[in-house]
């Protein structure tokens, strides 16, 4: 468990109240008593070396973890005072969205059908005009409608990189989520198409909150408000961004800014 | 040390060897070719594939009852077989894990070796006897049983081959896991899994011995699955082992009907799975 | 969690339909075994060592059949090896990619051809065939017979046999062949040196595997092996096997006792199919293992 003093809470309200997580991969824990609160409309980064458990940590927060074969969740994670733990998956990925490593369109649906696959695939039938609606609305919020709008009914993964990636934020923003989980989305991206979705998760936090992992310390310090540190599974340091990078009070912190660990 | 030019000699003619008896099998298979095409096409007339049998001697006689009959068994075997297969792949690719997979994988491998006959007996057992009559459905069954471990293996396969993270896309999106099952995965591998079903199909449209005891044959139209029907193998079979010319040279032009239904599914299946490992580029 | 989450019950769904499956084969076992009781009741042991198969005197012995099977299905193998493997060599070491590919297609292709229309190609090719051999030879030229079935049967494995020898030659890796052309061999000297030990015992199940389905196949056989239901005396002879003896009598088998013995035969077939299969899988998965 991190230390007391480590963990800052954040000012504002609260979306995510986390107590004692615990995350298991068969009896190796990943995540190990992570106790935090996560601030409404704001980027919180949650950053480390690999296999620290920060990607664990994410998947917690939509119960996606808990689809990994012999995975275990233990502990309390409060969205908006309910215990999601308690609550359906199915009605907690609804409100908590998720964009991934490498982009993930649906191969065999055309852009049009991408943005609204969470609506389509869940048999929620739509009215033409409020269709349009919604993925004109969820392609602007991702940046990409001027790009893709004459080439709708195209398939999804004629796209390109960049703007597959920006597809599936736009796929994940239509559900309207209240929450956006972002796993290090630009990882598999060129230099280009990072800086227009980091300025795109700039621009979202006004709307939605956003967690996002990443292990590259400079688009941590670009984006986001909050900064969490995790190492080994523990959530080492958290606090508001600045603070975390300027005067970090844990040494492991300290080392991993500096580059010390990989 | 054995001289280099002895050495190269053995190579040379190892390939020679090699090569000439790589080749020499082909022989006979074409010439099979040759024969149902040289002596099936010239029996194809409109009357061959619009009429019932005729006894030996009376001209026109045809094979129509027994395309029908085909083509019955198949869609019946098809649809007993392609949705169990299916599903059951579903349940080897996504939720089995441990032991009860194994089990019902080595059954699906058993399922695959029993001889096509036996599965004829068993046929009988279990519908022919009973009912106390022949009929298309106890034939259907019998071939479904061939068809269903083939779907179910390249079902399994082909799901598995699907990346986690379109399983991650539709879930993440709070979708159930059973409709990223049949809106997702299902769609995503459709031409993988037309494919398996196809070789199943092509499989059993030229199987005999299943039906020898079960749909039995039948010389007229029939449109019941609860009768006997013909079908292209039992027509070739019966006409084969026939001293009647007329006969013979109509189980000739049977065998190229079902071979062209049995190649052109085939060729279809593989067409589609070239597309699919183009796709995967 | 009850009947109303739809994932328990889609999962339900899969879980019944495969153990279904699991159910089918095991039905299928002891169909065959419930249809045996009556002929291993009356004759036990005897059936597998019974010489005589004589349904009008209801005394039915199977081991004629055995033997034919046997006798046939080895045959298809010997005469079918050389020319597999030289196949399968051919198709994964020396053809380039294009030409490979293309045999390969026209290889599976071919075996897709059903078994009825290689027994018709049987009966108006290769028993005059046979029977010119025959007369050369000097026997009773039947032309039918048991050397007419074991040579259609090694011309329906062959291309089975033939795909499997390619793919496990094909799983050789690039590093070892590379290793011995580095010190110096031929190209011959690498297959024989290299490729075939290193998949020889997927190669033995790949003909265990033809051996299976041949022991199996029925038309071809029935249309040419002559039908006679006697010990064979020579190899020359007229014959039936466990499936052909089957596939002609089964339907005419008027008395109880004489369906039950057939019956029994076809578990008997069950049975050693069985057990070939699953010889050839403990190969293959010790070569996976590896």
């Amino acid at each position: 468990m991190g230390n007391r003093e480590t963990i800052v809470d954040p000012r504002g309200p609260i979306i995510f109240d986390i107590r004692n997580l615990w995350a298991y991969y068969g009896e190796k824990p990943a995540v190990k008593g992570v106790t935090c609160k996560i601030p409404e409309k704001r980027v919180t980064a949650v950053m480390g070396p690999s296999g620290c458990g920060k990607t664990t940590f994410i998947r917690c927060l939509n119960r996606l973890h808990e689809l990994s074969p012999g995975a275990r969740v233990e502990g309390e994670i409060f969205l908006r005072g309910k215990n999601i733990l308690e609550i359906d998956p199915v009605v907690v990925r609804r409100r908590v969205g998720m964009v991934f490593q490498k982009p993930n369109p649906f191969p065999t649906m055309t852009i049009y059908d991408n943005v609204l696959a969470g609506y389509k695939l869940l048999g929620i039938k739509l009215r033409r005009e409020e269709a349009d609606r919604l993925v004109e609305e969820a392609l602007r919020k991702a940046a990409l409608w001027d790009e893709v709008k004459d080439s709708l009914h195209k398939r999804g993964t004629y796209l390109s990189g960049g703007q597959q990636q920006r597809l599936c934020i736009a796929r994940a923003l239509a559900v309207k989520p209240e929450v956006l989980l972002m796993d290090e989305p630009t990882s598999a991206l060129d230099p280009k198409s990072t800086a227009k979705i980091e300025e795109l998760v700039v621009e979202l936090k006004k709307s939605v909150t956003i967690v996002i992992v990443t292990h590259n310390i400079a688009q941590a310090g670009r984006v986001s408000d909050y900064a969490a540190f995790f190492y080994l599974g523990e959530l080492v340091e958290f606090g508001p961004t600045s603070q975390l990078f300027t005067v970090p009070r844990d040494k492991r912190t300290e080392e991993f800014l500096k580059g010390k660990f990989g | 040390m054995r001289s280099i030019l002895w050495r190269k000699f053995k190579d040379r003619s190892a390939l020679l060897v090699i090569t000439v008896l790589a080749f020499l099998p082909a022989l006979p298979l074409f010439h099979i070719l040759y024969g149902i095409f040289r002596l099936g096409l010239p029996a194809f007339s409109w009357s061959f594939f619009t009429h019932l049998p005729t006894p030996p001697g009376e001209p026109n006689g045809g094979v129509g009852n027994a395309i029908v009959g085909t083509l019955m068994l198949s869609m019946l075997a098809s649809a007993l077989a392609i949705p169990v297969g299916i599903l059951s792949g579903v349940y080897l690719s996504e939720y089995a894990r441990g032991r009860f997979g194994e089990v019902v994988r080595v059954a699906a491998d058993v399922l695959q070796g029993v001889p096509s006959i036996v599965l004829g007996i068993v046929g009988y057992l279990w519908l022919v006897k009973p009912m106390g009559h022949f009929s298309a459905l106890s034939g259907a069954v019998a071939l479904s049983l061939m068809m269903l471990p083939v779907i179910v293996r390249s079902t399994e396969e082909i799901l598995r081959m699907l990346p986690y993270t379109l399983r991650e896309a539709s879930l993440s999106l709070g979708v159930n896991y059973w409709r990223t099952v049949i809106k997702v995965l299902i769609p995503t591998g459709l031409v993988g899994i037309t494919t398996g079903i196809l070789v199943a199909l092509s499989r059993i449209m030229g199987e005999t011995a299943p039906l020898l005891f079960t749909a039995f044959g039948n010389p007229f139209w029939n449109f019941n699955p609860l009768q006997p029907v013909d079908a292209l193998p039992l027509t070739v079979f019966k006409y084969a082992i026939s001293p009647y010319q007329d006969w013979i040279r109509q189980a000739w032009g049977a065998s190229a009907v079902l071979t062209l239904m049995v190649l052109g599914l085939n060729l279809i299946s593989r067409i589609l799975a070239r597309r699919l490992s183009g796709d995967g580029k | 969690m009850g009947w109303g989450d739809p994932d328990r019950i889609f999962y339900r769904l899969c879980w019944g339909l495969s153990l279904g499956m699991v159910f089918l084969v095991i039905g299928i076992g002891i169909t065959l075994f419930w249809g045996s009781l009556p002929s291993l009741k009356a004759f036990g042991w005897h059936f597998l060592v019974g010489r005589i198969w004589d349904p009008v005197n209801e005394k039915f012995g199977a081991l004629p059949f055995l033997v034919g099977t046997l006798i046939t299905s080895f045959g298809a193998l010997i005469l079918t090896l050389p020319f597999a493997l030289s196949s399968g060599i051919f198709l994964a070491e020396y053809a380039p990619p294009r030409v490979a590919d293309g045999l390969s297609t026209v290889i599976d292709l071919l075996a897709g051809i059903p078994s009825v229309i290689y027994g018709l190609w049987a009966l108006f090719y290769l028993v005059p065939l046979v029977r010119w051999v025959e007369m050369k030879l000097g026997v009773i030229p039947f032309g039918l017979g048991l050397p007419t079935a074991s040579l259609v049967l090694a011309v329906m494995i062959l291309p089975y046999a033939a795909s499997i020898i390619r793919e496990v030659l094909r799983m050789v890796p690039h590093e070892l062949k590379e290793a011995a052309y580095g010190l110096g061999a031929t190209r011959w000297e690498v297959i024989r040196g290299v490729s075939i030990p290193y998949g020889l015992s997927g190669i033995v199940a790949g003909l265990l595997l033809s051996l299976g389905r041949a022991l199996g196949e029925t038309m071809a056989v029935t249309m040419v092996i002559g039908n006679r239901s006697e010990m064979p005396r020579s190899p020359w002879d007229l014959a039936n096997t466990m499936a052909s003896v089957i596939a002609n009598e089964f339907t005419e088998a008027s008395k109880d006792i004489h369906l039950s013995a057939l019956i029994e035969i076809g578990l008997l077939l069950f049975l050693i199919t069985l057990g070939v299969n699953i010889l050839a899988r403990i190969i293959i998965l010790r070569l996976q293992v590896r």
